[in-house]
């Protein structure tokens, strides 16, 4: 006998009710059920970090967490970095601008992390970036464009508030 | 790379939850899941029930006072950034940065890190430096057991089928201790193939009155070095002494794995404790100053 659960997720503001299998990932659960294919799936054993989503304020692994454990709970994936209108946020434009992805898997766990990051952490060093990424492997960069668009991004933040201020 | 069906419980109390646990067979608890769940993706753990612990408040939460308290569910972030954490313990804090990635410590848990125990993990080399003391509850009532008799071996604890970890005490040290810890691992947050800690303090000569050192990734458990630890006190911190706490370190028993030799580990061991150990002098040097 299949054991199911109902559950009521908010992902990127949107409500969803959805009565899931006890087993399903929430890895799963976003990219099957929910059709937010944003969310990449890598290694599935919580190595790779492309999966990364926020799970109410703090990141985590979407492939080590079933979606019977985010019901009543605010995710926040890939899609939801935008603004509806399209507008990419600042840490996505400048990942364009500085060439901060080739092939682009691992990407949605990246902006994840450094959104996190950067937000916690609004005037991170270098080394404060390569220590954030080491929770996310990217197979084409070398890491270099990716820690220069976090740096350029946290950049763009700390000007924007000033200038907000 | 799907997890194998499976039952899903989520108690909301302590009681439920080692009811659950006593109730079905195959049960297994689960906590932050930055272990288990990876193991059930392989299929190496396949529970016929999922008792998911997120929900106990219980077990959850922090008191610093004489001795630290902590309960088995809180989160690794939630001690890595603890102001009264880092005042009392900061080795402790120091040594989760080094536990997996920003990820997964905002999941995982010290409880579930401890069960876990690994041989090279960061969180039960901790307990065992600071002589802590681990609560387990069971449907049949409750019993404490020291970090030592709790890490039995090989990723082996001595929780009986049905007992959960709820908490963990250990003594808090005195303001002017001095600690220090390094590991070496192939990547940042990977486990580490060894890993040392040192707790110390000094005397107004200068002389060693308290000494206690951890030795990871090198025994199928955290490793104290209790006759170094006995002969340190009242020890001169020289050259002399750095050397022989080096030399106790990398005569530990190492394993041997696909990645590194026992030797290497061992070596490995000597260095990181000489290190770990002039860091702890400094702080310790330091902080009997800034105390005078």
């Amino acid at each position: 006998m299949t054991d199911t659960r109902k559950i009521s997720v908010t992902v990127n503001g949107v409500r969803h009710d959805a009565e899931v299998e006890s087993r399903l990932l929430l890895a799963d659960f976003l990219r099957h059920t929910l059709d937010l294919t944003g969310t990449h799936v890598g290694c599935e054993h919580g190595v790779c970090g492309a999966c990364t989503v926020m799970v109410d304020e703090h990141s985590a692994r979407s492939c080590l967490m079933f979606a019977v454990q985010a019901n009543g709970k605010s995710i926040t994936t890939i899609e939801g970095l935008a603004q509806a209108d399209g507008k990419l946020s600042i840490l996505q434009e400048a990942f364009r601008n500085n060439h901060g992805l080739q092939c682009g898997f691992c990407t949605p766990g990246m902006l994840i992390t450094l959104s996190e990051h950067l937000r916690d952490n609004p005037n991170p060093t270098e080394e404060d970036l390569r220590e954030v990424l080491t929770g996310n492997l990217c197979r084409c960069t070398g890491y270099q464009a990716i820690v220069a668009a976090g740096l350029d991004a946290a950049r763009k933040m700390r000007d924007s508030k000033a200038e907000c201020a | 790379m799907k997890p194998a069906p499976f039952a899903y419980h989520d108690p909301t109390t302590i009681g439920d939850a080692v009811a659950l646990l006593a109730k079905y067979e195959n049960a297994r608890a689960l906590a932050g899941g930055q272990s288990l769940v990876p193991m059930m993706n392989f299929r190496y753990a396949t529970p016929d029930h999922l008792v998911d612990l997120n929900g106990v408040e219980a077990l959850r939460g922090l008191a610093v006072g004489e001795r630290l308290s902590i309960g088995a569910m809180t989160r690794q972030r939630d001690v890595e950034f603890s102001s009264e954490i880092a005042d009392a313990c900061p080795i402790l804090v120091e040594a989760l940065r080094h536990v997996g990635h920003r990820q997964t410590r905002n999941r995982g848990t010290i409880g579930g890190s401890l069960c876990h125990l690994d041989p090279a993990a960061e969180t039960p080399a901790m307990m065992m430096l600071h002589d802590a003391v681990l609560t387990a509850e069971s449907s049949s009532g409750s019993r404490t057991l020291p970090m030592n008799e709790f890490a039995l071996g090989f990723m082996t604890s001595a929780l009986e089928p049905g007992e959960l970890l709820t908490h963990i005490s250990f003594e808090s040290w005195a303001k002017t201790h001095g600690w220090g810890f390094e590991e070496y691992a192939r990547r940042h947050g990977d486990f580490a193939i060894a890993s040392a800690g040192v707790l110390l303090t000094l005397d107004d000569r200068g002389a060693i009155s308290r000494f206690a050192m951890v030795i990871g990734g090198l025994a199928p458990a955290p490793t104290r070095l209790s006759d170094l630890e006995a002969q340190a006190v009242g020890a001169t911190p020289d050259e002399d002494f750095i050397k022989a706490v080096g030399h106790a370190a990398s005569s530990v028993e190492a394993m041997d794995d696909a990645h590194v030799s026992g030797a290497y580990r061992q070596h490995l061991a000597s260095v990181l404790s000489a290190r770990a150990l002039r860091r702890a002098l400094d702080r310790a040097r330091e902080r009997s100053h800034h105390h005078d």
